[in-house]
């Protein structure tokens, strides 16, 4: 057997999976998003781009608009704080502990995001952790809980290991001989960070930024739990489309938009992530 | 003097492992000066110090007759060619040569003007534009080298820079490293644990065994006169030998090895009656004969191995209990057979005396 009939058969079973749990739903989501809305909440085949110039209406934009600033937002903070704790995990931490210290950064994924959500809303609501912590030192309460600022905080908490990972691996295999040669010709820490450590990391921050954004584009949970009743994300309002107003066939025309704006930061971001694999 | 280090009682340890101790030496300015000594001799760990990668545990370190040992790297005027190159991936060439540049601030054109004679200097001059993935090892070297110097340092250092070349491309590196050192006529100071390699390119050469620096000199005077027993099997002296001495005459001393052999050893003054020594003689200065052969020292004994050389043979001799090791020119060595009775012979001057280092096993 050669090797690329040997390749075709072990990406097989992949491909199966993606055909049908991945593009064949997003056909027939394609197509509903093409139909009208039955009275009763089902979806009449009957096609046209309605849907789509409804999208497009700037009520709809404005939530486009600030979903991509929450993805942004989540992104341009995970890369804040993952980049110090991912740089110290792979190059300052002794290496036996390294493999303990990961499992602590992927620790939270062992409990549902679900219930993690609400334990923030435990801790920041008027009654909560927080404000109870605050009142004791005579200050407070503050409204730290249905706002755009508890959304981020959610997005930024659950996102974080997905920053941290990649960055780990990025930071970790850098070899520390180059940034002696940069010390050696006369770069500060600071120098060698911006022109050595952060050029040679690239890769683990396109990857990670990748990995952030994505998700945080059509977030849902934190958005939910954690929003005011008021601001309305990409994510929830799909998903008022298919549960209160019964109008899937818009609701698909909503979904699709958002996967072919995820595609196109993919297709944008396809070579420096090819380069982190290589 | 510009580009002289001065070491003065540097010690380092990295845990329970002291990689050096107590060393003190002097290399002068403009001086090709080489250290010398087998892996785990301290001879990286003394270069990385020089550098401004490790810190001493005690000693001063100064570079132009200033103190820099408190200096981190960057604020010192050295510049180090590392052993496995350490080259930016992700800059060109010319970027690699170019970043230290930067790093003083320089203007766009003086960079570029700098950087070309640079890329000149190690012949690279049209490769600017390639990554350093896409050179060769020996060019990649060359690369680490003009970036070094570009900076016009006042002391370059160079840590084993040739260990991942293969034997051609390194004797011609050789070369043009010396050649180059001679031109810009700053001070080097090469880490290597190639005996030919030193002997080959430096002006004084440094020997270190155990953290500590045990002979320094010129190639000559070491080849000729290796100071303890550590110094003459590094620089191939093969035969060492442990002899007592019998009695000391005139100028000459009469010595019996432990396997039972009588010599005749020049006396420099350090033999004493009754003492017991090291001696070393060079395959080189031993002749063999057939028949009973003359001389102060003529040994008989029988031939054992043969270790063919190409240009010369490397005779085994057993002599008595002791194995001495005999070099042979090529064509003379041909006509010879393993089980050959044979005398061995050399002058008193060829055994030299050798001394215990500190810390050597008797």
């Amino acid at each position: 057997m050669t090797s690329r009939r040997a390749a075709v058969l072990l990406a097989l079973p992949c491909l199966l999976a993606l055909l049908a749990l991945f593009l064949a739903p997003q056909a027939l989501m394609f197509e509903s998003s093409l139909g009208r809305r039955s009275f009763y909440g089902g979806v009449v085949h009957q096609w046209s781009l309605d849907n789509y110039r409804r999208a497009l209406e700037p009520l709809y934009l404005a939530i486009l608009a600030r979903s991509l600033g929450l993805a942004l937002a989540t992104t341009l903070l995970c890369l804040l704080l993952a980049y110090p704790v991912a740089y110290w995990l792979g190059r300052r931490a002794p290496p036996r502990a390294r493999s303990a210290l990961l499992v602590l950064v992927i620790l939270p994924f062992w409990t549902s995001f679900l219930v993690r959500m609400y334990a923030w809303i435990f801790m920041l609501r008027t009654e909560g952790l927080v404000n109870t912590a605050l009142g004791l030192a005579g200050l407070g309460p503050l409204n730290l809980l249905y706002n755009d600022a508890a959304v981020l905080l959610g997005q930024v908490y659950g996102e974080l290991p997905f920053m941290i990972l990649p960055l780990y691996a990025s930071l970790e295999k850098l070899d520390p001989t180059l940034l002696e040669a940069a010390a050696d010709l006369g770069a500060g820490p600071a120098r060698a960070l911006w022109r050595v450590t952060l050029p040679l990391s690239r890769a683990g921050i396109v990857a990670g930024s990748v990995l952030v954004f994505i998700p945080s584009l059509g977030a849902y949970l934190a958005p939910d739990l954690l929003g005011g009743a008021r601001t309305v994300y990409m994510g929830s309002l799909i998903q008022s489309q298919f549960a209160f107003a019964r109008d899937a066939p818009f609701g698909a025309a909503l979904s699709f938009l958002l996967s072919l704006a995820v595609l196109a930061l993919l297709v944008i971001f396809r070579r420096p992530l090819g380069e982190a694999g290589a | 003097m510009r580009g002289a280090v001065e070491l003065r009682g540097l010690r380092k340890a990295f845990g329970d492992v002291v990689a050096v101790r107590d060393v003190s030496l002097e290399v002068r300015g403009g001086e090709f000066t080489t250290l010398l000594g087998p892996s785990g001799c301290g001879k990286t760990t003394l270069l990385r110090m020089i550098a401004g990668f490790e810190t001493p545990d005690a000693g001063r370190i100064l570079i132009s007759g200033r103190d820099v040992t408190a200096r981190p790297p960057y604020e010192r005027p050295v510049n180090t060619v590392f052993q496995q190159y350490a080259l930016f991936p992700h800059r060109t060439v010319a970027g690699n040569v170019a970043f230290g540049l930067e790093m003083q601030r320089r203007g766009k054109a003086e960079i570029a003007e700098r950087v070309g004679r640079a890329l000149e200097t190690v012949r690279l001059g049209s490769l600017g534009d390639r990554r350093p993935s896409q050179l060769s090892g020996g060019q990649q070297q060359r690369v680490a080298l003009a970036r070094a110097v570009v900076l016009e340092p006042e002391v370059l250092l160079l840590d084993e820079p040739m260990a991942a070349l293969d034997l051609k491309l390194r004797q011609e590196m050789r070369v043009e490293v010396k050649n180059l050192q001679e031109r810009l006529g700053i001070t080097f100071v090469f880490v290597t644990h190639d005996q030919e390699e030193a002997l080959v390119m430096s002006d004084r050469i440094a020997v270190m065994n155990r953290g500590r620096v045990e002979q320094v000199g010129p190639p000559e005077a070491l080849y000729d006169r290796p100071r303890t027993r550590f110094v003459a099997d590094f620089l191939a002296v093969r035969n060492l030998l442990r002899a007592t001495v019998v009695s000391v005459g005139s100028g000459t001393a009469a010595l019996r090895t432990r396997g039972g052999a009588s010599l005749h050893a020049a006396d420099d003054g350090g033999f004493h009656q009754g003492a017991t020594v090291w001696v070393g003689i060079r395959p080189e200065r031993m002749r063999l004969d057939t028949g009973s052969g003359d001389g102060a020292n003529a040994l008989s004994g029988t031939l054992e191995d043969e270790i063919y050389l190409g240009d010369r043979t490397d005779w085994r001799v057993r002599v008595g209990e002791e194995t001495l090791t005999v070099a042979e020119a090529g064509a003379m060595a041909r006509a010879r057979r393993r089980g050959e009775a044979v005398t061995v012979s050399f002058p008193p001057g060829a055994v030299l005396r050798l001394e215990e280092a500190e810390g050597d096993e008797p």
